[in-house]
């Protein structure tokens, strides 16, 4: 009898090990728990109404997103407008906070910024068909939870002028299917060779799609991080060519 | 039925899978937020094993550590970053794959230069993506790798040179090949158990050909030998398959260890560096027909020094005359070997050199003090600044605020260094206060006083930082005495009860009262004193080595109960563990009552216990003896009966345990791979690694006052975690809670505001304590979905701020820096910077308050003023209400521009709409204009293009300033308030006099036009929003 239960046991967790999951399966199911792949497929566009709480102070930030790569994030701050990441098709621009004046980007982050545009609405929407790769590592203990670690490796950037590959690992939760952690290695500036981490939570629906409706990005093993939370997100927004352009007479 | 078979059968499987998971995760799915932070020093970096270059883009080099893991740079050297924490962090030879430098690296574990110190590896690993992911390729007997060699046109065929075992016999030496990219491994040379394979080269003309040096040796606690009858120097031609010895021009007999390389421009050119039996052949041998044939051209100092230690010999890669040999100092020769010169000045012991890919000029250096650059051939180096690997034997902490950490270095001498300091803890902060290898540094229990130590008790410094005296008071011998036999890691201890009290241990146990003018022996030799043990006059085999590091016989700790100033403890590196109840007059060693401890195991560590006079943690550490089992074990008996504190879940030899001060079951445990923390007294262990490398933990410290566990670490520095607290308050009921808030000490408001550190970018700056106040809870599981939110409430439950609420599982830590929020400004075209300042608030309760989905939880915490203070309660209230005054006027200037630009907007929009009603509103538009040109700046930039300052900028400059401080504001400062409030009190009168003038001309316009009347939002309104 006993002897029976453990042969049963046995087949049971030989079964659970057996259901590995492949990359694959997981970003399907990624999917298919947060509205569907053809949901997401059909989308246009977002705007994100959210804020960003520095110090106390309490940013409130305005993002678009569209499916042709274009973006646009203005934040409000003393009455005055900060754009930043605004992308029309062509140029990458920004606010100076000195001169309060558009600036474009220089060339090869505008470069690296189109090779990303694909991204929308999720890196991993036929990633196949975007030349992007998958792997899954392996289940890995993040933020206290057991996930998926997948290798997302996505269309080569260049970096002080040589290519580079860009890499970026996704840790789904291994019970809801969605991601709750992205990290990638920064690849210029003050923190090159650490890594950036973003941490998603508060999923929520949007007319029938899930969305994390708190980010928060910090470097592996510092201390702080910046939360973002969105306070409102609209599906296929109505937007003006306009808002994107760079500015005339600048 | 069923259903309960199919419960039971779930719960089964769930307690499997508990008992399945490691250490790792459960200590990640508990600690949360607790990360610990890293303060260096990096100012004398530390030991350098092994440096790497890439061999198509110069800016790409990869150090491997002796206990620091591995780090790479992207940018020449200018600085590098850790990339191997997970993992053992004693490196013995990094490889990058030629065919694929990018991604492939190869990392062999276990440092090769076999100093007493040494850690061990845990075998090999590879990387695919440059550093990001390692996976472990086996080799897990190794214990050290001495060299990687792949082949450039196979990537899969990779040869290892395993040194192996250092303490014991192995039959894990030998050379490996793997021919299916580390998945197998063949050993293709083997000589025996007491041999190893110490350096290899593969021609990177013809892969075939490979040399491979072979080196017997062994180390115990009390002796080191180097060489014998089967090392040697081998050569095959056939990728392995057959080899012959190359010995023609070589002296006969005995040989140690090997130098070898090759230059690259010439691969038939090569050197080896051999240790013989006879002074006068051993040095640098040269041939020139790929080592048929060998000539020997100097035996320098720098040649032959310490072989066991500096066996490294680098050709430069455009010249095969020019090369480069590890040393004391390091020496480069430019006649192909016949004389050297010594390298530019940098740290003394030199373990690698590497020449720049491209510029021969470019050099970069690993040594006992980190890794070196040089621009000019070697002539003249400066050091990496960023690297804190260093390698810290002991450390201690004292009270001040904040506290300081003391602790002695491996070839670096002794410091102390603040635990946090104004920008960061950054290298000027960190003062010397000895020379040497550093050991035990202890502050004087009241006064501010140091002892320090360097080797072997060789000087004991008692130094005054004030008056920067030193004074060395260590026991010598007196009439009758035997030879004293001082550890190289000397123990020292203080006392709980008598501050001038001072004990240091020799095979004797010393008592000095009086801060160690003079001593008493309380003591009998409490070690074995086993004659074998003490013939350290020979150690060191082929090539003398006494430098007392091999000293053995000794006591190695040293411990007092802080119960009761006549319990001392004492344990020696020969395995006894001593104890007396008598201030030392009688002694009883209870070493033989401890369970499954091998005889003669070293006591590393006595912790005498605060929760009983009998007692005591003792651990200890047979890996001198290749025994690398855990040992750890309680008593509360004085010795009479032991239990071990171990659990499976602890990896690597012990070397120091930790209790808490509050909570008898908490426990932090430091191996050679890391810091373990129980929470039910031993029974089960978790490795905490929230920005914890797996490195070896030699010292654990916990500050009182803070709460504050502090890391001595052998390759990374001092660590700290701060305020462990929490985890005092952890229990099944705590955890089976879905939320539950910890008890937090009151808060204390820091009252700094200073400036800040001096480091540039390339230099590392350690992170400091939070002084914020802490929101601290354990979530029972990770909050995806659905939403959360935290904010600070007053006690009658209005809202103070918001704040971003943690969603891990395990502890979250969340930080308020006492802040409300910055004010709201008037509208402008440039920044006002007082808009930045956010009002603190005053001492009280609060209250933080998380809403997660349908569930409110809310906990109360204390903020206070600083008790140290000197600003009194009644400046500090004037300060508090002074800043409030200026938040709110700087608030209702914002909405009076508001008011303005409304009514600007809505006479604006009337002359648009009816050009004829031009006239009507020229007035109302000139008067409101004028006006708010006295408000704010309205043109210019934020740099130096601003426009002249007006009545916001004002305003906010004089907020920002009381604000930012803690100071009753001055007497400037309160007078210029005064003018402040009267330009505002005529601003708003002028403000009302143009609405009386003109504002029914204006409604009228609007009204007969039919457009939107001005409507303007109260007050309340207006601030709430965005």
């Amino acid at each position: 009898m006993n002897r029976n239960l453990l042969v049963v046991l046995f087949l049971f967790v030989g079964i659970t090990a057996s259901q590995a999951q492949t990359a694959d399966e997981i970003i399907a199911k990624y999917f298919e728990n947060t509205g569907g792949k053809e949901k997401w497929a059909s989308l246009q566009g977002i705007k994100m109404m959210a804020k960003l709480n520095v110090q106390g102070m309490e940013l409130p930030l305005s993002i678009i997103e569209l499916k042709d790569g274009r973006q646009f994030s203005v934040a409000t701050f003393q009455g005055m407008q900060f754009y930043q990441e605004v992308f029309d098709g062509t140029s990458l621009w920004g606010t100076n906070q000195m001169t309060m004046k558009a600036e474009k980007s220089d060339a090869e982050t505008t470069e690296n910024f189109k090779v990303n545009a694909v991204d929308f609405p999720s890196p991993f929407l036929d990633y196949q068909k975007k030349g992007f790769k998958v792997e899954l590592l392996g289940k890995e203990t993040v933020e206290g939870s057991e996930t998926f670690k997948i290798k997302l490796t996505k269309k080569p950037i260049k970096v002080d002028g040589k290519e580079t590959e860009s890499v970026e690992f996704y840790y789904f939760d291994v019970a809801d299917f969605v991601p709750i952690l992205v990290e990638s290695e920064v690849k210029s500036g003050p923190a090159k060779g650490m890594i950036s981490q973003a941490k998603m939570s508060d999923y929520q629906e949007v007319n029938g799609l899930m969305f994390p409706f708190s980010m928060t990005a910090g470097a592996k093993g510092q201390p702080g991080g910046q939360t973002i939370t969105f306070t409102a997100i609209e599906l296929d927004p109505k937007v003006e060519d306009a808002t994107f352009a760079f500015p005339s007479g600048n | 039925m069923k259903k309960n078979l199919l419960l039971s059968l779930s719960l089964v499987i769930i307690s499997f899978c508990a008992l399945g998971q490691d250490a790792v995760s459960r200590g990640k799915e508990l600690f949360g937020d607790m990360n610990a932070r890293h303060i260096g020093p990096a100012l004398m970096s530390g030991r350098i094993a092994d440096l790497e270059l890439h061999p198509t883009n110069d800016r790409v080099i990869y150090a491997g550590t002796a206990g620091g893991g591995v780090w790479k740079s992207s940018n020449g050297g200018a600085t590098f970053n850790p990339i191997f924490d997970d993992y053992c962090q004693s490196i013995g030879a990094v490889a990058i794959d030629p065919s694929n430098p990018d991604n492939v690296v190869w990392t062999g574990t276990g440092e090769t230069w076999t100093r007493n110190s040494v850690s061990v590896g845990d075998g090999i690993y590879k990387t695919v993506d440059g550093g990001t992911n390692w996976q472990k390729m086996g080799l897990e007997k190794s214990e050290r790798i001495a060299g990687i060699q792949i082949n450039p046109k196979n990537p899969d065929e990779v040869y290892v040179a395993v040194l192996g075992a250092l303490w014991s016999d192995s039959e894990d030496r030998g050379l490996y090949k793997t021919t299916d990219g580390g998945k197998t491994w063949n050993k293709i040379l083997y000589v025996d158990k007491t041999t190893g394979c110490s350096d290899l080269i593969l021609d990177p003309n013809n892969p075939n050909i490979i040399y491979a040096a072979f080196w017997e040796f062994r180390r115990s606690g009390w002796n080191f030998n180097s060489g014998g009858n089967n090392s040697a120097l081998y050569k095959s031609i056939d990728g392995g398959k057959t080899w012959n010895k190359i010995h023609k021009g070589f002296p006969a007999g005995k040989l140690g260890r090997f130098a070898i390389a090759a230059a690259p421009s010439n691969t038939n050119i090569l050197y080896a560096v051999v240790e013989s039996e006879q002074d006068k052949d051993k040095g640098l041998y040269r041939s020139e027909d790929g080592g048929a044939n060998w000539k020997q051209l100097n035996n320098d100092f720098e040649i032959v020094v310490r072989p066991f230690y500096f066996s490294r010999i680098v050709v430069d890669p455009r010249n095969p005359d020019v090369i480069v040999k590890g040393g004391l100092s390091g020496s480069i020769s430019r006649d192909g070997g016949k004389t050297f010169k010594t390298l530019g000045l940098m740290h003394s012991d030199i373990h690698d050199v590497v020449f720049d890919i491209k510029n021969s000029d470019r050099m970069y250096s690993g040594t006992d003090g980190g890794v070196y650059r040089s621009w000019d051939g070697g002539t003249t180096f400066e050091m990496v600044e960023n690297i804190p690997v260093s390698q810290f034997y002991q450390i201690s902490v004292d009270n001040e605020e904040p506290y300081n950490v003391y602790g002695g270095l491996q070839d670096n001498g002794s410091w102390y260094g603040p635990s946090s300091s104004p920008g960061g803890v950054e290298a000027r902060d960190w003062v010397r206060i000895g020379v040497g290898d550093g050991y035990r540094v202890l502050p004087h229990p009241t006064k501010k006083l140091i002892y320090s130590e360097m080797q072997g008790a060789e000087n004991v410094w008692r130094y005054d930082p004030a008056k920067d005296q030193a004074k060395t008071i260590q026991p010598l011998a007196v009439r009758g005495d035997p030879k004293l036999r001082f550890n190289w890691n000397t123990p020292m201890a203080t006392s709980a009860f008598k501050p001038d009290r001072f004990y240091i241990g020799s095979q004797f146990v010393h008592r000095s009262e009086d801060m160690g003018e003079s001593w008493e022996k309380i003591s009998p030799d409490l070690t074995t004193n086993d004659p074998i043990k003490t013939e350290q006059g020979k150690s060191g085999g082929l090539s003398r080595d006494n430098s007392g590091a091999e000293n053995h016989c000794t006591v190695f700790t040293i411990a007092e109960s802080p119960l009761d100033e006549n319990i001392v403890w004492a344990g020696t590196d020969d395995g006894n563990v001593q104890v007396t109840k008598d201030g030392g007059k009688t002694w009883s060693n209870v070493v033989s009552n401890i369970p499954g401890l091998p005889k003669n195991t070293s006591c590393w560590h006595i912790e005498a216990s605060k929760f009983g006079k009998g007692n005591a943690y003792a651990v200890f550490t047979g890996y001198q003896k290749g025994d690398m089992a855990a040992y750890a074990y309680k008593t509360t008996d004085f010795g009479v009966t032991w239990k071990s504190v171990i659990s499976p879940d602890v990896t690597g030899f012990v070397r120091n345990i930790q209790e808490d001060y509050e909570n008898e079951n908490l426990l932090f445990l430091g191996t050679e791979f890391g810091l373990y923390i129980t929470i039910d007294g031993g029974k089960s262990w978790m490795k905490f690694t929230n920005n914890m490398p797996s490195v070896s933990v030699h010292f654990i410290d916990l500050q009182k006052r803070t709460s504050d566990l502090v890391l001595g670490t052998h390759g990374r520095g001092v660590i700290i975690i701060d305020d462990i607290s929490p985890l005092r308050q952890l229990n099944d009921e705590t955890l089976a809670k879905d939320l539950h808030f910890f008890t937090t000490k009151p808060a204390i408001i820091p009252e700094s505001n200073g400036f800040g550190s001096t480091s540039t970018e390339t230099q590392f700056v350690g992170n400091n304590a939070s002084r914020s106040a802490k929101v601290v809870y354990h979530l029972k599981k990770r909050h995806t979905l659905g939403k959360m939110t935290l904010e600070i409430q007053d006690m009658n439950g209005n809202k103070i701020t918001d704040l971003d609420p943690g969603k891990s599982k395990g502890i979250n830590i969340i930080t308020w820096p006492y802040n409300i929020k910055p004010p709201k400004v008037a509208a402008g075209k440039t920044f006002v910077f007082g808009g930045f300042t956010p009002l603190r608030v005053p001492a009280g309760k609060y209250k933080a308050v998380i809403q997660k989905g349908k569930d409110t939880f809310t906990n109360e915490f204390e903020v206070q003023y600083d008790p140290t203070s000197p600003i009194s309660l009644a400046d500090r209230k004037l300060n508090e209400e002074t800043a409030k005054k200026l938040f709110d006027m700087t608030q209702e200037l914002a909405y009076l521009v508001y008011e303005v630009d409304e009514t600007i907007k809505a006479a604006e929009n009337l002359k648009a709409k009816n050009p004829g009603s031009a006239k009507s509103v020229a007035p109302i538009l000139t008067d409101l204009t004028k006006l708010k040109e006295t408000l704010l700046v309205t043109s210019g930039d934020n740099y130096v293009g601003m426009g002249e300052p007006q009545l916001r900028e004002d305003m906010a400059e004089l907020y920002s300033k009381v604000a930012g401080t803690f100071y009753k504001p001055s007497g400037a400062e309160m007078k210029n308030m005064e003018a402040i409030q009267a330009r505002f009190t005529t601003a708003k009168s002028d403000f009302k006099k143009i609405k009386d003038k003109h504002m029914t001309k204006l409604t009228e316009g609007i009204s007969k036009n039919k457009l939107e009347p001005v409507i303007v939002k109260s007050f309340d309104e207006f601030i709430k929003e965005q």
